[in-house]
């Protein structure tokens, strides 16, 4: 094999395609969504599919027919596949499921910096955490091996910088031999129905038993041997900057952070007269460690927020807290020129509405100079947030909220809350706007089930927005192009606006960036 | 080779071509055989905001990111980005600015990016047919010939 340079999210998926993967499903989200189209491109199975709950389903019934799965997700996707992991984690798995999770500490793109090694913890599951992309490569394989020995689900956590930086893989021998894909009923074992529950929970606490004991004896940990002055216990994409920032001190890496190596870890805290723990996001083993007796200094809390680098690991093992210097801010994304998102957005703020809005490109719109959108927190939120304030407040104000989604997300997470709004009708009515761009925009233009299109462009069946919304008995639907059509668009909204009815306006205009990739105007540039 | 590690950091706005031009440089030191690094960022940043990437390459390599102070070149494809990275060069930091460029020479402006790496690319120990078969290898093929007289611009520009 020889030696590759690749991205994080590169290396995951030649990991997956060589551990013999039959399938990948994931949703789109950054910094994760690279990994899905690498892995079709090189040849496996991949799709998108409508959610991250579904997907992980999904690549659940793949692992119950005896073979390898795996699903991809950000770190807020797995909120939502959270009910399949909790459980799937009792039931155990046939053949293999690995989660595929990518944080993002310093919210390069993201709405929270959530830890995912919590969840790990909270479901019972075992998490491995790559530093770069031979890990990521490496311990994706593992992965797929230990879910399969231990019949468990298995999160690897990737970092946005792990998932975007680019470094040299060396790949080793493709699995092969695999068993082929065959359904063995054991209903007590994929039934998770109490009587069957209460003995896979006890399954489950002796498999991370097992699994604990391995990792202190083969675990993927490594110690470096330096100082005895100074010992830093490290994971992740950390452990680079503290090679850098202290080249002298000896190091403990953890490559498996659930369940964590502790024996090992508090071993290791005892051999050195200092011993620091650093770790991005949560402290969270200085905190287990320090709960099994070690003692251990730890990042001062500011250190809880944003990336690590070099620069910030030299000044928690200075024990520096005083301010950090405030990086001059550059120029914020915005809404590209000639975006049908941004007329809709101008309409909204001529009228004066309370947008409850969602997550995609347009969510640029809440920002200078628009300004125009006033809520948004999850996937699919914009409807409930919406109905929710439509029910409280006074009526001249409830009568100027709208709901915003686009296209993608409202297929993510957007179908029961227009459920909700048809059932739950506030008393001034409703005014949904469906942003159907015809793409995930936002995350690099990645097909969905209302595109029509599968995960490599090849046709399947579209979903008919028109047609869901009249089946939920919706009474006032329209359909305009915001660039064609601003003045009937216009006039529609505000007629929703007045009516004490349920009104859903599809704007639709392809996303410009969308168009041009597909060839209708080619881009010069390198 | 020393143990000395070269750190790289270009930068632009979103839609200029900082990642391709990224892309490029580190895959000609990968092919050198050097442990090569880099860091970028994806998603919000490209909507026409501030971005910029690092390469680092040399025997071993541990952070993808350059710590401050430790940049040797930063390459701009716009002056006014300059600010926010000033803080992180040092005294012996070379900056490369488009205005080093004869813009009005360029066959289509998009291709500043390649210039700018042909600027670069004085400096580093890489021959020129290096680059250009990267750049041939990266880049569909109808681009080669505007991007490849972008890059020889660039390199012959001071």
């Amino acid at each position: 094999m020889e030696r590759q340079f690749l991205m994080g999210n590169e290396a995951v998926a030649l990991g997956a395609l060589h551990a013999g993967a039959a399938r990948g499903a994931g949703y789109p989200g950054t910094p994760s969504s690279e990994i899905l189209d690498v892995f079709n491109k090189l040849g496996g199975k991949a799709e998108w599919s409508p959610n991250e709950k579904v997907a992980a389903e999904v690549a659940l019934g793949v692992s119950f027919a005896g073979v390898r799965a795996f699903t991809t997700m950000k770190h807020v996707g797995l909120n939502v596949a959270a009910d399949v992991l909790f459980t799937a984690a009792y039931s155990g798995v046939d053949g293999a499921l690995v989660f595929i999770v990518a944080d993002d500490p310093g919210l390069a793109s993201s709405q929270n910096e959530q830890d995912t090694r919590r969840y790990a913890v909270a479901a019972g599951v075992p998490l491995v955490e790559p530093s770069d992309s031979q890990e990521a490569y490496d311990f994706t394989r593992m992965a797929f091996e230990i879910s399969e020995r231990w019949k468990i689900p298995v999160i690897v956590k990737l970092t946005t910088r792990v998932c975007h930086s680019g470094t040299i893989v060396m790949p080793s021998k493709p699995v092969s031999d695999l068993p082929k894909a065959h359904f063995e009923r054991n209903i007590p074992y994929h039934v998770m129905v109490p009587g069957h529950a209460r003995p896979a929970h006890r399954r489950l606490r002796q498999k991370l038993a097992e699994i604990a004991e391995w990792n202190e004896k083969e675990g993927p940990n490594q110690k470096i041997q330096g100082s005895k002055e100074l010992g830093i216990l490290v994971s992740g994409v950390a452990y680079q900057h503290v090679r850098e920032a202290a080249p002298e001190a000896s190091v403990f890496k953890v490559g498996m952070s659930y369940p964590l190596p502790m024996r090992q870890m508090l071993d290791f805290s005892a051999s050195v007269k200092r011993a620091v723990v650093i770790e991005e996001n949560d402290p969270y083993m200085a905190d287990a460690v320090r709960a099994a007796g070690g003692v251990v200094d730890s990042a001062p809390e500011m250190y809880r927020f944003g990336e690590l680098d070099v620069g910030r690991v030299k000044r928690i093992l200075a024990g520096d807290t005083t301010p950090e210097a405030v990086p001059p801010r550059g120029k914020p994304p915005q809404l590209c020129a000639g975006c049908p998102h941004t007329v809709t957005f101008e309409i909204l703020k001529r009228h004066n509405c309370i947008v409850a809005g969602d997550i995609g490109c347009y969510t640029l719109a809440a920002l200078q100079p628009l300004a125009a959108m006033d809520t948004q927190i999850c996937m699919g939120a914009s409807l409930g947030v919406g109905v929710g304030l439509r029910h409280v407040l006074p009526r001249e104000e409830a009568k100027r909220v709208v709901s915003v989604i686009g296209d993608s997300t409202f297929v993510h997470s957007g179908l029961t809350g227009l459920a909700e709004m048809t059932y739950n009708v506030p008393p001034t009515g409703h005014v949904l706007l469906i942003l159907d761009n015809a793409t995930t925009a936002m995350t690099g233009q990645q097909e969905h089930p209302g595109t029509g299109r599968l995960l490599d462009h090849t046709p399947t069946n579209q979903l008919d927005y028109e047609t869901v919304v009249r089946a939920m008995n919706v009474p006032n639907v329209g359909v305009f192009d915001p660039v064609r059509q601003p003045a009937e668009f216009e006039k529609a909204l505000v007629e929703a606006l007045e009516k004490d009815e349920l009104t859903v306006l599809i704007v639709r205009r392809p996303c410009i960036l969308a168009v041009a990739r597909k060839g209708v105007k080619p881009a010069a540039q390198g | 080779m020393s143990d000395k590690i070269t750190s790289i950091k270009i930068a632009g706005l979103g839609g200029m071509g900082v990642l391709t031009s990224t892309q490029i440089l580190a895959e000609v030191f990968f092919r050198q055989g050097l442990d090569v690094k880099k860091a970028e960022v994806h998603g919000m940043s490209q909507r026409g905001g501030s971005i910029c990437s690092d390469v680092r390459f040399g025997k071993k390599v541990f952070s993808p990111m350059i710590p401050a102070g430790e940049i040797d070149f930063l390459v701009l494809f716009q002056d006014d980005q300059l600010p926010l990275y000033e803080a992180e060069c040092s005294p012996v930091t070379l900056i490369a600015r488009p205005a080093a460029i004869d813009c009005t020479k360029l066959e289509n402006k998009k291709t500043l990016n390649m210039a700018m790496l042909g600027l670069l690319s004085r400096h580093l120990p890489a021959p020129a047919e290096a680059w250009l078969k990267v750049i041939r290898e990266t880049l569909p093929e109808k681009l080669h010939k505007v991007n490849e007289a972008a890059f020889e611009l660039g390199r012959k520009s001071v």
